[in-house]
């Protein structure tokens, strides 16, 4: 079968984009991904979109996009799994090419979330929950990570400013990353004063909502080739489910999900935990890049928060995690941030990315949850 | 009558619609696979084992144990009103488990992981529909004292 190869990359401004619809935001990473890989729009033979639908106004999202891309009558389709739905299109991409049907395939991710209020959205995204026996409590999405960061707290010790660690790295670095939402660093004591949201958070453990887009130009070994950029390969694809009730995990201590996803790709890609030399992880939430450190085995089981307190995950760490900022810092556009986290790991393989760039990213890696860990994919992506 | 389940309930239809009933008398029923024996609460109509439709119901003492909590501020849609409110994930003695708010039993200070709790059903006092819920009490209190609202 196939290797599946990333030719190019493109990434618009996360933010509040009153400016644009979805799918303007859809055609500027489009473009700039085009440009990046020097493709031919001609020879795309498909589309993929990542979204999910529920924030729009407009119905069946991808025709809309489709259309404006100037793709008819090419195929394309949406995949839709809560926070993951960039990823799942990356995954399908890859499956529409390693099957055969496809070539060269053009992955977006895609969403505008500022057509609704903050409490619309809390209310949608706490129907990720379970709605027969949980909404009905008015829970709502950091109310669920919060459950598991109290439970974290109490059977590993884990601490108030560990949490909040993560926070200002993922600031410090999205300062340094002009297509993210925050471009301004935090401290610790500023973070422990902002506005409960729901114990232990504060605002500032929790990723703000945004509008954006992000798109990889997905092609077969052969067309990828012939590619004019350094070619970054998709060779661990990893992809996993946990239930959708939080009642009925084992603990609340880290997602299964994301252990069985990321032992998937290892295995594929024939790499270990320890030969990851930068990551992207889901840190919709303070504890979800804890969580993420040890579901992904970067540390053990409990030792999460000792590994953000030692700077294991700034660069010159073991492993630096979401040197892009993070979902914290970037906005999380839902459907696009999958696709963000790629785009940044292939930007790190190349060595274009700058002044957060990780000297010697041979082999990259993203962790892109859906939910409350329903869904995890993982991706080890390596350069030649 | 499962339209009856909740502050604001998202599934008025469901296979094990006769649990808010039960819940309306009193009584906190999880099922049991008629087939297999096999054992669910939340209530399933469909068992997950061996693939039965065919369960009856059987009630829990909602005797439990804290696994974890949070004071939600910012509310969703529905539950501006009642902000700030405390949820708890509870293991239930039997099996299973179970999300609810906090009673009036229990002071956001007492609140710990892993203390016994009793599950009470409870009833909307102060809304004119049918409004059954169930909240998270000190160990004995039964359901005709639980006062109502979280």
């Amino acid at each position: 079968m196939t290797r599946v190869g990333i030719i190019g990359i493109g990434h618009g401004q996360f933010g509040r984009r009153s400016d644009a619809t979805v799918q303007e935001l859809a055609f500027e990473a489009y473009r700039e991904a085009l440009q990046d890989g020097l493709v031919d729009p001609k020879d795309i033979d498909g589309s993929v979109i990542g979204s999910v639908p529920e924030y729009h106004k407009q119905r069946s999202l991808p025709g809309v996009v489709q259309e404006y891309l100037n793709l008819n009558p090419r195929p394309t389709w949406l995949t839709e799994v809560a926070c993951a739905s960039g990823s799942a299109a990356i995954r399908t991409g890859w499956m529409a090419i390693r099957s055969g049907a496809h070539r060269l395939m053009a992955v977006i991710g895609c969403q505008k979330m500022t057509e609704l209020t903050t409490p619309e959205i809390l209310a949608l995204m706490g129907r990720v929950g379970e709605v027969q026996w949980e909404s009905i409590f008015g829970t709502t999405f950091p109310a669920y990570y919060a459950l598991f960061a109290k439970s974290h707290m109490h059977e590993y010790g884990t601490t108030r400013e560990q949490l909040l660690q993560v926070a200002v790295k993922n600031h410090y670095y999205g300062s340094k990353n002009p297509n993210a939402l925050f471009q301004k660093e935090i401290t610790l004591e500023k973070a422990l004063a902002s506005e409960p949201v729901s114990d232990p958070f504060q605002v500032y453990d929790c990723c703000a909502n945004a509008d954006g887009a992000a798109c990889v130009i997905l092609a077969s070994e052969d067309v990828a080739k012939k590619s004019s950029k350094p070619v970054v390969w998709l060779d661990g694809m990893g992809c996993a489910t946990s239930s959708m009730s939080v009642l009925r995990r084992p603990d609340l201590l880290g997602l299964p999900s994301a252990v069985k996803a990321s032992q998937d790709a290892y295995e594929m890609a024939g790499v270990r935990a320890e030969d990851i030399k930068v990551a992207e992880v889901h840190d919709c939430f303070t504890i979800a890049e804890i969580m993420a450190y040890e579901d992904l085995g970067f540390c053990r089981k409990g030792k999460g928060g000792q590994f953000i307190e030692d700077k294991q995950s700034y660069i010159g760490g073991l492993i630096p995690v979401n040197v892009d900022g993070g979902l914290k810092s970037k906005g999380h556009p839902i459907g696009a941030t999958g696709v963000s986290m790629t785009v940044e790991i292939v930007k790190q393989l190349r060595e274009e990315a700058g002044e957060r760039q990780v000297a010697n990213a041979g082999i990259g890696l993203t962790h892109n949850v859906g939910g409350i860990g329903q869904y995890c994919f993982v991706q080890v992506l390596k350069r030649d | 009558m499962f339209k009856w389940f909740g502050k604001v309930n998202f599934v008025p239809y469901t296979k094990v619609s006769d649990f808010a009933g039960y819940l309306k008398d009193g009584h906190l029923m999880g099922s049991r696979c008629k087939v297999c024996g096999s054992e669910s609460f939340p209530p399933r109509a469909d068992c997950s084992q061996c693939l039965s439709g065919n369960f009856e119901y059987t009630e829990y003492s909602g005797r439990a144990k804290l696994v974890s909590y949070t004071q939600i501020h910012a509310a969703p849609t529905g539950f501006e009103d009642v902000a700030p409110y405390t949820i708890g994930v509870v293991d239930l003695e039997e099996n299973g488990r179970l999300l609810a708010w906090f009673g009036d039993t229990i002071s956001d200070t007492e609140i710990r992981i892993g203390m016994e709790l009793q599950v009470v059903p409870r009833i909307f006092e102060e809304l004119q529909e049918i409004r059954v819920y169930y909240s998270l009490e000190k160990p004995g209190t039964t359901w005709s004292v639980a006062e109502s609202g979280p």
